[in-house]
């Protein structure tokens, strides 16, 4: 199966925050009353109820005034650092079509992913204590819907398909800013987490702070070190942990009235 | 409206929302549509995609719009008219407008009486004594046949062209600059932009919205940008004309079903000066006022007539002025518009209220006096989705006193007040009319919860009573009410479907349904609820309900999609796409070609058959053609820069006469006017993309994604008066004030006018004392001071003052 992904072009979003009430509809979150941040943005964060913000930033640079609106949700990396992060077999999972998505009856909450995550995204829920972020509407995509978001996006900022194609177009569309006199834009899909499933166009993508995107993002060390190097280590313990067993078990015998259990 | 019906000869957006994505210009002014219409704003994003078309995009606040234009130019609220007029100066001085069209297809050739000027903020045949004009001298020379002369060439000194370049020669950027508070530099680069439109292969779109029609020279301020859309040659052409974005799903079926002052489908309506149906007709049907005028209100006794076949069915005949006679007539010079009703009711003058879809202390400026003016009705009855400010406007004191205290007690307000549970929009069938002129009929998705009706079941219930009682008890002024035809399958709740069908008309002889207003006859033997809608439901079936997708002309038109008035022509003033031999002045991008002696294409609006020299090409205009100069609106014929009535600075063109001579304003004693003494700064009024008007404040995703009021400070301002982002700050103006935390941001520029910084401070409209979400009425605010033209209030631009608190 091909991987699928989203496509925004920020230089045709609005910010009408149409994609944050398909996604609370769609997913059945709860709608909350906020409080005032001084600023249009509808939360100043992503939330365990709320997976997709449009991020509105003003910048200015040399007297010229931006006012930068992003949709800013999950990114479903190839290397994804919360999958990397997460000690509970089978919470994060990948899907077949590329998709990064949780499933809650294995989430132990430890919040492991919500440190491996580069781009601050999945969050802890209060009440469940479980971590809830954008599934990429994987119970649409299932059945050949697009996500929510895309589906309601009225001005075509949002697409959804092959990785392959939107990263196509993606360049394209760069290739025709440029050509409109952004000379700088280009497209995110950051290599340090081994490329996203989630694909902006930026009009200056020299500068993907000003949009609230961190410039390189990186799975931090901890987490690299926690699945790699101590993950080997963590290997032998256990196998040594194992063996301890069963030389254990060799030789002093069966515990009595132990229930035996199926992992 | 009233301004494109005056230039053009029809209130109406002349396009529509799929044509903006032929576009190679598109100015937004007064209007913000990427957060307003985001929906629609679709097909500006599709013309800056797919026809790099330049978005211009003029507005006191960066807006969301702004965020996405190629050029965005910041200008002092109600300054406008001199941004366009300078845009004119621009064009005409630098010869950068389309001449065969402006010589064709507009009033630039016509001869104005002798004795015609302007002088020092008045025109000529201004009465200060009165207050007033004589318009003598604004009118078009005439022949001997009654037809205005002309002169072709456009050099005579007295032809619309030249006495235009004239009143224009003032605005130049060095002046719209002292004026808007824009740099000359920014106002040229957007005039560059802008004039690329006059190219006769380029065309450039206008999108506007309440950010013009809330002013006190609002109708000629539309006007305005009307008058550089015929410079550019942008009317009638695909991607041109002047857009409303009309603020409601159906203002425009509202609008076209009729207001105080019109009839269904633009028929005036009828005063006390005219007893009778033929002087009705006399007054209100227009003569030609050129050989090759169409002049097609000329048929206005075909409309008339039908239409009051339709009101009073077999009661009218042609002995009794097919029941004209029945109409409620209003005074010769008599305004029943909004301010002017809520003075009256606060004069203790009406009696009764009933308000539909309508929150009128919420909508109605200077809140304060909406509350007492209802609090003098004996009775009002309220249909709605749920309680509103309105409806529970007895109780203002205790809910916001803060805001109202001397607002009366309950105990001390006699008006009845019922509400009655309406549907809401999902819970009834019918059309909605869009800004694009389309009627789209719907089906109810759901039914009405609990007690809650549909409209049509209240008013027929309503009707049927109230002639019941007076059938029992007899009363005054019966006649309209017992002569009115009713024979509606179920009286109590009438079918839309029935009333489509009466409003589309049908020929009495044959009890068949019409195909168009071309059908409609003044003998009597024709009904037609509103002529402009007639073709909407023929023998064919319902044609608002057709979803064909097809656009055989490639222009994004869709034909058969809905329906769209007037004769399901999506091109307004089509006629004009052309030159004076039908050639089309774009081959690439022409709605209507002549060919084998017919037009094809969109419906024309011209006569199907017709040379392509036989008439003028603004068949709804005497003229014939569009009208630089329009004579019928109350402040001049050409538009003038005036302040607004509160303004910070005195007026750069003409010190003595700073604001519209003629703008109305209200005196009763709570309608007090603030200086910029003691307001030093300039208040906007406005819309967010989360909320829609008053009503979504009570539902769950709008009241997340915006939950709370506030008010937007410039960066500069808020340093001077030590205001952090979300401090608590307070607005207030000589009506009243707004309490909201602050949102401080460099989106709102401070702006160098008349030698000192004039800042100014936004506030969105949409909270209330009742719904999920509460926050103050900015209506608080505003000032009840109104165009002449068309009532609307000042919304925008009035001085108030900020405090943190």
């Amino acid at each position: 199966m091909q991987t699928v992904a989203k496509l925004i072009d920020t230089s045709l979003c609005i910010g009408c925050k149409a994609c944050e009430v398909a996604c609370q509809e769609w997913n059945d979150q709860e709608f909350t009353l906020g409080t005032f941040g001084g600023t249009y943005q509808t939360k100043p964060e992503l939330e365990h109820n709320f997976w997709n913000l449009i991020k509105f930033n003003e910048y200015e640079t040399a007297g010229q005034l931006s006012w930068l609106m992003m949709k800013y949700q999950c990114m479903h990396c190839q290397d994804a650092g919360c999958m990397k992060a997460c000690p509970a077999p089978g919470a994060i999972v990948r899907l077949d079509n590329g998709t990064v998505d949780f499933n809650h009856d294995n989430c132990i909450g430890c919040g492991y992913c919500i440190t491996g995550c580069p781009f601050d995204v999945p969050r802890l829920s209060p009440t469940t204590k479980k971590v809830y972020k954008c599934t990429l509407c994987s119970d649409r995509t299932a059945v050949g819907l697009e996500p929510a978001c895309i589906k309601t996006c009225p001005t075509n900022c949002l697409t959804f398909g092959t990785r392959t194609d939107l990263l196509r177009k993606a360049e394209d569309r760069a290739v025709e800013l440029q050509a409109d006199g952004s000379t700088h834009a280009g497209v995110y899909n950051p290599q340090g987490v081994g490329g996203t499933n989630v694909i902006y166009v930026l009009k200056d993508a020299s500068n993907p702070e000003s949009y609230g995107l961190p410039k390189d993002p990186t799975i931090p060390w901890t987490v690299s070190l926690w699945k790699g190097p101590v993950k080997l280590l963590g290997s032998v313990i256990f196998l040594g942990g194992i063996l301890g067993t069963f030389f254990h078990y060799i030789r002093f015998g069966p515990k009595l009235k132990e229930e035996h259990r199926d992992d | 409206m009233a301004s494109l019906a005056a230039t053009f000869g029809r209130g109406a957006m002349t396009n529509g929302w799929t044509d903006v994505a032929n576009a190679d210009v598109v100015l937004v002014m007064g209007g913000n549509p990427a957060e307003n219409h985001p929906v629609g704003f679709r097909f500006v994003m599709e013309a800056k995609r797919k026809r790099k078309a330049k978005i211009v995009c003029v507005d006191p606040r960066f807006t969301r719009t702004a965020a996405v234009s190629d050029c965005y130019v910041p200008i002092r609220s109600g300054t406008d008219i001199a941004f366009l007029g300078g845009i004119i100066h621009y064009s005409l001085s630098k010869g950068l407008y389309q001449a065969n069209y402006v010589r064709q297809h507009t009033n630039a050739s016509f001869l104005i009486n002798e004795g015609f000027g302007f002088d020092n903020g008045h025109f000529s045949g201004w009465d200060e004594a009165k207050k007033s004009y004589d318009k003598s001298t604004w009118q078009y020379e005439l022949d001997a046949n009654g037809h205005a002369k002309v002169d072709p060439t456009l050099e005579h000194p007295r032809s619309v062209f030249q006495l235009m370049k004239k009143h224009y020669s003032r605005y130049t950027p060095e002046k719209v600059a002292e004026i808007c508070g824009c740099t000359a530099e920014e106002f040229t680069k957007a005039a560059a932009i802008i004039c690329t439109a006059a190219a006769e292969d380029k065309s450039g779109t206008v999108l506007y919205a309440l950010g013009w029609t809330q002013h006190s020279f609002a109708v000629q301020l539309i006007h305005t940008a009307a008058m550089v859309q015929l410079l550019m040659g942008n009317i009638g052409m695909p991607g041109g004309g002047v857009n409303a974005q009309r603020g409601h799903a159906n203002i425009q079926g509202a609008t076209d079903m009729g207001t105080w002052n019109t009839l269904p489908g633009y028929l005036k309506i009828p005063r006390t000066n005219m007893a009778s149906l033929d002087d009705y007709l006399k007054a209100n049907t227009p003569k030609a006022l050129r050989p090759n005028s169409l002049n097609y209100w000329g048929n206005t006794p075909k409309f008339m007539t039908s239409l009051l076949k339709g009101y009073y069915g077999d009661n009218a005949t042609k002995e009794n002025g097919f029941g004209y006679q029945w109409i409620p007539k209003a005074g010769e010079t008599e305004n029943y518009g909004w301010g002017y009703m809520f003075e009256r009711m606060l004069e203790g003058k009406i009696d009764g209220l009933i308000s539909f879809g309508m929150n009128p202390v919420a909508n109605g400026p200077n809140t304060t006096k909406m509350l007492a003016a209802l609090s003098k009705l004996k009775w009002m009855i309220v249909a709605e989705n749920f309680e509103t400010e309105t409806s529970a406007f007895w109780n203002a004191k205790k809910l916001a006193e803060k805001y109202y205290p001397a607002t009366g007690d309950p105990s001390t307000i006699q008006t009845e007040v019922f509400l009655l549970p309406a549907s809401c929009f999902a819970e009834k069938d019918g059309t909605f009319v869009n800004s694009s002129r389309w009627l789209q009929w719907k089906d109810a998705a759901l039914d009405p919860p609990g007690d809650a009706k549909r409209d049509q079941e209240i008013i027929g219930q309503l009707f049927t009573r109230v002639r019941k009682l007076y059938e029992k008890e007899g009363g005054k002024a019966a006649e309209p009410l017992m002569n009115m035809q009713w024979n509606y399958a179920t009286p109590l709740s009438p079918s839309l479907i029935e009333v489509a069908r009466e409003v589309n008309g049908r020929d009495l002889t044959t009890g068949k349904q019409l195909n168009g207003f071309g059908e409609l006859k003044d003998d009597g033997t024709t009904l037609c609820g509103n002529w402009i809608y007639s073709g909407s439901w023929t023998e064919a079936g319902n044609n608002m309900a057709r979803r064909g997708q097809d656009d055989p002309t490639g222009l994004g038109l869709y034909p058969n999609y809905s329906w769209s008035w007037p004769a399901n022509r999506r091109i307004l003033y089509n006629r004009a796409s052309s030159d004076a031999d039908g050639k089309p002045w774009d081959e690439t991008r022409a709605p209507l070609r002549y060919r084998n002696a017919r037009w094809v294409g969109d419906t024309p609006d011209y006569k199907a058959d017709a040379k392509p020299d036989a008439y003028g090409s603004f068949i709804m205009l005497p003229e014939g053609v569009a009208k630089f100069f329009a004579a019928d609106l109350a402040e001049g014929p050409f538009p003038e820069h005036y302040e607004p009535v509160e303004s910070p600075v005195e007026n750069a063109l003409h010190s003595s006469v700073n604001a519209n001579p003629m703008a109305k304003i209200f005196h009763a004693p709570m309608d007090k006017l603030g200086t910029s003494k003691d307001f030093p700064y300039v208040g906007i009024t406005y819309r967010l993309t989360e909320h829609f008007h008053y009503w979504t404040k009570n539902t769950k995703g709008s009241s997340e994604l915006q939950t709370n009021f506030f008010v937007e400070i410039p960066d500069g301002l808020a340093k001077e008066k030590s205001i952090k982002n979300g401090d608590p700050v307070r607005i207030s103006t000589a009506r009243g004030h707004v309490d909201g935390p602050a949102l401080v941001t460099k989106r709102f520029r401070g702006l160098q006018v008349g030698g000192k910084t004039v800042y100014q401070v936004g506030v969105p409209i949409h909270w209330g004392f009742v719904g999920r979400v509460k926050g103050p009425l900015i209506n608080n605010l505003t000032a009840s001071v109104y165009d002449p033209n068309s009532g609307t209030p000042e919304y925008k631009g009035f001085l108030v003052n900020l405090e943190k608190i």
